[in-house]
């Protein structure tokens, strides 16, 4: 139970990233040389209390508490200090060979990913990325200030209005991790997070190219565009258009709805429609829980076929 | 007044922490200044931060020496507490002694970044 933060796909102690790597190793470091430092101290307090029955000269004591207390704290301050400095430009070292945009807005991420040929594609509430190479994201936010971390990959950055912060990451094992909001944010700031699949490149390459072209559902979205989704909402190929919530066109292709919250299946697509404002409290999109349940599953259906 | 005084006061006292902050702004100053208006100058920078600090710990070390004399050399040992001028001497030398010795420390610790420094941030 104890190790059960230890590892899995939000631990900064199992990392899957050079930069994770480095803070592990740094924490790693840090607690073998408190835990030794602790044990000096306390056998020394021991040590005098128990077995020290004469006290020391006076020279003797001084000497002690130039050297326990300057001299070697100083030695230990400057090495980690060394250590610390060294780890900061190693973190955004290299030329970056994929560029990200991530942008916080109350509650959830909006990825714009740069493809080969220069055009940007669009996406949302989940980051891929393809092992080994090293990706730039460059954060911003909109409304207020959303720190990104995603502990098995990097230390966080903080994504401030106003600003852009850049962040390099360097993803070397493949698999599913999860990043969240680390920032408090609002009141669904603990439900702003998001799924990080690190792929094969060759992998990552053609769901890149699957995520740049419009969407081939052909179900019917009439339920979907009468409803206004659209006017929020943009199906790319189709008449939603609207840019003030997360892009839809390859939305089942993704691991998780509503930034991070619930897996993506049929069941909860409804859900998520039905009873956005409980799921998420304070969220920018109404609940449609009030439209007739034939209506919900087409609008339901419709997502699920966005692939 | 600073050097060369026979007796230590409370300038004497101060001046080695002033050096101190005056490293540490020029550190962050010229850092913030050269990184918004010539981020190419990086390596100019380091340079003199450099120069800065051996300026810096110079004038510590020297500081400090004094100190160590007006300290009396170590001759009595703390706490310079009885109400004489030998004692006033020996407190004020043995304080500024030792803040001449977090001061250099500070400043190394101040400078170091400019060693890792790879680039300014965008
Ligand atoms: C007023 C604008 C607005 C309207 C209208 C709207 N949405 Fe949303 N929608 C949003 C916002 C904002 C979010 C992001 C919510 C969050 O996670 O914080 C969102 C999130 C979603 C998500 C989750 C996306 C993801 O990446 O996980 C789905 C699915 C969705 N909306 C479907 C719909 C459907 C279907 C309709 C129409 C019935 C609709 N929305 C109408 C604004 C809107
Ligand atoms: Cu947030």
């Amino acid at each position: 139970m104890l190790l059960g933060a230890c590892s899995g796909p939000q631990s900064a102690l199992d990392p899957a990233g050079r930069e994770a790597s480095e803070v592990a190793l740094l924490f790693w470091v840090m607690l073998v040389g408190a835990a030794i430092i602790w044990l000096v101290v306390i056998g020394a307090a021991m040590f005098g209390g128990k077995w020290q029955k004469q006290p020391l000269s006076e020279r003797a004591g001084l000497r002690i508490v130039l050297y326990g207390g300057a001299v070697i704290p100083t030695i230990v301050l400057a090495a980690l200090l060394v250590f610390g400095l060294r780890l900061m430009p190693m973190l955004r070292a290299g030329e970056p060979e994929l560029r990200i945009t991530m942008s916080g807005e109350q509650y959830w991420w909006r990825v714009t990913y740069a493809a080969p040929d220069g055009s940007k594609v669009e996406s949302a509430n989940e980051l891929r990325l393809p092992a080994g190479r090293a990706a730039e994201i460059t954060l911003d936010s909109v409304d207020v200030i959303h720190s990104f971390w995603i502990p098995s990959l990097a230390g966080k950055m903080d994504m401030i209005p106003g600003r852009t912060n850049r962040l390099v990451l360097h993803p070397e094992r493949t698999g599913i991790y999860r990043g969240v909001c680390a920032e408090f944010c609002g009141r669904s700031h603990a439900f702003m997070a998001f799924p990080v699949v690190v792929m094969e490149p060759a992998a990552f390459e053609a769901w890149l190219a699957r995520e740049a072209a419009p969407a081939l559902s052909k179900a019917d979205n009439g339920a979907f565009l009468a409803n206004g989704c659209g006017g929020c909402h943009t199906v790319r190929g189709t008449q939603a258009t609207g840019s003030i919530g997360p892009d839809l066109t390859h939305f089942a292709d993704r691991q998780s709805i509503g930034a991070g919250i619930l897996p993506n299946t049929p069941d909860n697509r409804r859900r998520f429609i039905a009873e956005t404002e409980t799921l998420k409290p304070g969220v920018r999109m109404p609940s449609f829980g009030a439209l007739p349940p034939a209506e919900l599953g087409a609008i339901a259906a419709y997502l699920g076929s966005l692939e | 007044m600073l050097f060369r005084s026979e007796t230590p006061n409370l300038w004497t006292l101060l001046a080695p922490p002033t050096v101190w902050a005056l490293h540490f702004l020029f550190c962050y100053v010229a850092g913030a200044i050269i990184c918004a208006k010539a981020p190419e100058a990086l390596d100019e920078l380091r340079l003199a931060i450099a120069a800065a600090t051996i300026l810096a710990l110079v004038f510590i070390v020297v500081a400090g020496m004094q100190a160590h004399r007006h300290w009396g050399f170590g001759s009595d040992m703390p706490p310079h507490d009885t109400p004489t001028d030998e004692d006033q001497q020996h407190f004020l030398g043995l304080a500024t002694m030792l803040l001449c010795a977090l001061s250099a420390v500070a400043v190394i610790f101040g400078a170091m970044p400019a060693l890792f420094i790879a680039e300014c941030m965008r």
